[in-house]
């Protein structure tokens, strides 16, 4: 639909635009993963939060008439995902990874059970700003037309890839990841931190959730999300545990979903239903590219399970 | 406390029947796993009845209908146990690899390749080849298939060290996508309208049901594939290999194992079972491969390998109670009025808690017999 009007330039347009509106989810479920991952513990529950967090965000914006409320009430119920997560791994011989399963699954659950009477009513959604206003051309307004939530999210990348590097709290995250003994030697519980930073990454995710069901597609139904929680741990990896790293990676993965859509705008509609393929493919092939089997990752947390 | 007591009695009972002992220490090794996840499942229930009192439902009215629909009559078991059937072959997909540490979780991708695998290579055979040989052929294209992209995963876990969990979810979502652009594009039967699919295959050469039941032969499939695992594991050098570098990969490259070969191996004969669940599910259920091959069997299949703790043989029940579990849902939808997504919550609780039930293993005195003496 942006395409008509200008042209070929509608390609790379409704690609920008799409990069946009589909990469925010996978920038909150990043860093938020960024940040529990840094402390040596892996959460794959977070596809399970996001969805949660979409349903509770939804249902608290159609009773209260706020969005803003809705990201606060997901941002609590993510938390205290986070928590659970980070609660039971705390005990010895519990696998990290296969919790993070059984969270995904327990949270899909509750989100369907629960979500069900909230498919029909309206929820009012989240602001954009229109930074296109300049122009004539309703394509360039519709493509800077860009919600506040990916503003925020870009603000936060650079903050936390500031915080990681230059504050006490950063410094805590990362030794706890390098060497749970090297904490301890500090006089640090790496248990109490990693149970925070795993509610962190929680609390992060389900405003990735809230931004599906409040901003796009905006609605709340129950396939909401298609892995974009699970991606955005592979994009973690890839980014190498660096903020900017996944803001850029989150884009560059919401430009390769919106490539689909943006070809079929133009009335390219031949192996459209591949194209849906594109951003796994493109995670494939990155963590095929990045991956070595004799060492662990540059950068990898040491105390990080998955990379070993 | 009482199980401290246990083991006092039972060091004390050593004492005076020392022949009993090799007895109870096989006893008690075996008793722990049954002992922890009967536990786990009862805690799970718990938490699960907590949550429905707490939305004002009755937990035992709620019981009484998964127990009405999953195993009440001979027409509910029926149901139990067709449900069953490719849940026995997608737990395998997750349990084979998990012998050898790998934490395996596409196996959806392996169903619904195999469906497609399957309906594809019978569709230009049908009518010219008799139904067993047609069906032959199906199960071994839907099992290449599947061998193939499950057999990639491993093959990327060992020689790229690509995490096997991430990479296999994604090919499972890839897998999704393939199937879909198959079904709407290059396969897709113009007679099917909305709701994409392949052309259906013709009634006679659709896999019929056990004499005497409605039960399809899938189920059989599924409980020998479950025997072979376990025999493979178990009592053979293949089998005891992967055991030894699942326990620790070092150890086994030290003894020259060939553990990428392993590791291949393994996650190939996995997938071959998710694509035979796929091929099954198109040839006796659906008729054709469409977009509900993609129904969650994968998922359920991962739940089942764990609560079975990996064991072939403990996947049986395991299949056959969460098919009931799920056979139940539409029950517990008319006469409560409760989601469908009810049974998703039971099996969601019920998964975190076994899975934080591991912590007790090897903390029970009275399972481990190496400590009774020291108490007694």
């Amino acid at each position: 639909m942006e395409a008509t009007g200008i042209g070929v330039w509608g390609v790379p347009l409704a690609i920008f635009a799409g990069a946009i509106r589909v990469s925010t989810p996978f920038i909150f479920v990043s860093l938020g993963e960024a940040i529990t991952e840094r402390t040596g513990r892996i959460n794959l529950g977070l596809e399970g939060t996001l969805v949660f967090g979409a349903m509770t965000a939804y249902a608290v914006a159609v009773m209260t008439l706020s969005p803003w409320l809705g990201v606060l009430a997901a941002m609590a119920v993510g938390a205290c995902f986070g928590l659970t997560h980070g609660f039971i791994c705390k005990f010895r011989k519990v696998n990290d990874i296969a919790i993070g399963i059984a969270m995904m699954q327990f949270g899909l659950g509750l989100a369907f059970f629960l979500g069900k009477p909230f498919i029909q009513p309206a929820a009012p959604k989240l602001p954009a700003i229109a930074f296109g206003a300049w122009s004539d051309l309703p394509p360039i307004q519709a493509v800077l037309n860009i919600n506040v939530l990916f503003l925020i999210g870009a603000a936060l990348a650079l903050f936390l890839w500031w915080a990681f590097r230059n504050t006490r709290v950063g410094l805590i995250l990362r030794v706890v990841g390098d060497s749970s003994d090297a904490a301890r030697a500090m006089g640090l519980n790496p248990d109490t931190v990693r149970l925070l930073a795993t509610a962190a990454g929680g609390a992060l995710a389900a405003i990735g959730g809230a931004y599906l069901s409040l901003y796009y597609p905006g609605s709340w139904n129950e396939g909401i999300s298609s892995g974009q929680g699970l991606m955005a741990v592979a994009l973690v990896i890839f980014a190498r545990w660096n903020p900017i790293g996944c803001f850029l990676a989150a884009l560059l993965f919401g430009g390769a979903g919106a490539l689909g859509p943006a070809l079929q705008s133009v009335g390219v509609t031949k192996g459209y239903y591949l194209f849906y393929a594109a951003p796994y493919v493109l995670t494939l092939v990155i963590m095929i590219a990045t991956s070595s089997p004799t060492r662990s990752l540059a950068g990898a947390p040491g105390a990080l399970s998955i990379t070993k | 406390m009482t199980l401290e007591a246990n083991s006092h009695t039972l060091a004390t009972l050593d004492g005076r029947v020392g022949s009993l002992r090799p007895f109870l220490e096989w006893l008690a090794r075996r008793a722990e796993p049954l002992a922890i996840t009967l536990f786990a499942i009862f805690v799970g229930l718990a938490l699960f009845s907590l949550f429905i009192a707490l939305i004002g439902r009755s937990p035992i009215q709620l019981f009484e209908l998964i127990y009405a629909g999953g195993f009440g009559t001979w027409f509910s078991v029926q149901n139990s146990l067709s449900r069953a059937a490719p849940l026995l072959l997608t737990a395998l997909c997750v349990a084979l690899p998990a012998r050898l540490g790998l934490v395996v979780i596409g196996a959806e991708g392996a169903v619904v390749l195999g469906g497609v695998a399957g309906a594809a290579i019978a569709l230009p055979l049908v009518g010219d080849a008799p139904a067993p040989l047609v069906w032959l052929i199906m199960a071994l294209a839907g099992m290449l298939v599947g061998a193939v992209w499950f057999g990639f995963a491993g093959f990327l876990r060992h020689y790229r060290g690509v995490n096997e969990t991430i990479a296999s979810l994604l090919l499972a979502y890839i897998a999704i996508a393939v199937m879909n652009h198959l079904i709407e594009g290059p396969l897709r039967d113009p007679a099917s309208l909305n709701k994409p699919s392949t052309a259906p295959l013709p009634p006679d050469y659709m896999l019929g049901s056990i004499p005497g039941t409605d039960l399809h032969w899938g189920l059989v499939v599924g409980v020998m594939a479950c025997i072979l695992s376990w025999v493979l594991i178990e009592a053979t050098s293949f089998g005891f290999a992967a055991r030894i570098a699942g326990g620790n990969v070092r150890a086994a490259q030290i003894q020259g194992l060939p553990v990428g070969r392993l590791i291949v191996g393994f996650t190939a004969l996995a997938g071959a079972f998710g694509g035979l669940a796929g091929m099954i599910e198109v040839a006796a259920v659906q008729g054709s491969a469409n977009a509900s091959l993609a129904a969650g069997y994968g998922y359920t299949g991962i739940l089942v390998a764990f609560l079975a703790r990996h064991n072939p043989l403990a996947i049986i029940p395991v299949a056959v109670l969460l098919g009931g579990i799920d056979a139940s849902g539409g029950l517990i939808q008319r006469r409560m009025g409760l989601p469908d997504a009810t049974v998703l919550v039971l099996q969601g609780t019920l998964f975190v808690v076994i899975l934080f039930c591991e912590t007790f293993y090897g903390r029970f005195k009275i399972f481990n017999p190496d400590l009774w003496k020291r108490s007694a």
